[in-house]
């Protein structure tokens, strides 16, 4: 799934400017947790994160997963310090005004897996 | 690309403890240079997970800590060492889901219990030694392929 689909499905909010590559870029699973270890644990490299947390921790725990693309749910924006850590590091940020439980649902329907456990 | 290292590479980061603005900064910095040295993305990725949970225990937990690397053609060893509380119960921490952390470190997304397990899980050997105030350390080699 592209994240130019991801956007549409989750009527979802571009917080990190995004250029024509990063829109085309396939999204193979997705990861929806508040907890940093658990998504350490469980993701694969290149899934989509789904998270209610902005802080600039998160953004480094999707560097040091591999996560490119995160998705803040309940309309959350983070602050401009993790918006600029984020755009160094070449992670994309998305907010939907869904709730975690909805976001994980519409994209799982539209045929987005979840994590494998490895 | 082959991994371009001939030499033995060591060096160290100070982790200040509570300092959750640069929390990751340590094991940011050691993930770039083992890339730079064309380790094998899954050896990085294992690395830079492990640090990441180590640096983090020490920023929640302790006053400070270092972490310390030594790179060899044979792989990376890891030495993270915090001035701290100590861990009283070893094996209880060690177990998934075991977690003192408090509610304000819960609410920054901290606190599963999974950080210990994630270190082993991702290193070939790993060692941890604590006591109770003076600071705990933990060890971890990870080897290359
Ligand atoms: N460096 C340390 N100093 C003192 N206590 C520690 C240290 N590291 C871990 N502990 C203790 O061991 C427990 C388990 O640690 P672990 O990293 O596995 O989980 P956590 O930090 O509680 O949660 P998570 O890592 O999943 O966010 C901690 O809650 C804490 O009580
Ligand atoms: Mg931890």
């Amino acid at each position: 799934m592209t994240l130019k689909e991801i956007i549409e499905i989750l009527d979802a909010t571009v917080i990190t400017p995004l250029g024509d590559e990063a829109l085309n870029v396939d999204i193979r699973s997705a990861c929806s947790a508040d907890l940093m270890s658990a998504v350490l644990y469980y993701h694969t490299p290149d899934s989509l994160l789904i998270t209610g947390l902005t802080q600039a921790h998160v953004i480094r725990t999707a560097e040091i997963a591999g996560i490119k693309t995160i998705v803040f749910v309940l309309g959350k924006k983070p602050d401009i310090y993790s918006i600029e850590l984020a755009e160094e590091k070449k992670i994309s940020l998305l907010s939907t005004s869904l709730c975690m439980y909805t976001a994980s649902g519409r994209l799982f329907q539209a045929g987005l897996p979840g994590c494998l456990y490895k | 690309m082959p991994i371009n290292i001939d030499k033995e590479i060591e060096g160290s980061f100070q982790i200040i403890g509570g300092n959750f603005v640069n929390a990751g900064e340590a094991s940011t910095q050691l993930k770039l240079l083992l890339s730079k040295l064309g380790v094998d993305e899954d050896i990085i990725r294992r690395t830079a997970i492990a640090t990441f949970e180590a640096e983090m225990n020490v920023i929640i937990y302790a006053a400070a800590g270092r972490m310390h690397y030594h790179i060899t053609p044979r792989g990376i060893s890891i030495k993270v060492d915090d001035m701290g509380p100590g861990i009283e119960d070893i094996e209880l921490a060690m177990q998934e889901g075991y977690s003192t952390a408090p509610d304000w470190v819960r609410e920054m997304g901290w606190g599963a219990g999974m950080g210990l397990p994630n270190m082993k899980k991702n290193s070939d050997i790993f060692k941890i030694d604590s006591v109770v105030g003076e600071g705990t350390t933990i060890e971890m080699v990870i080897n290359f392929p």
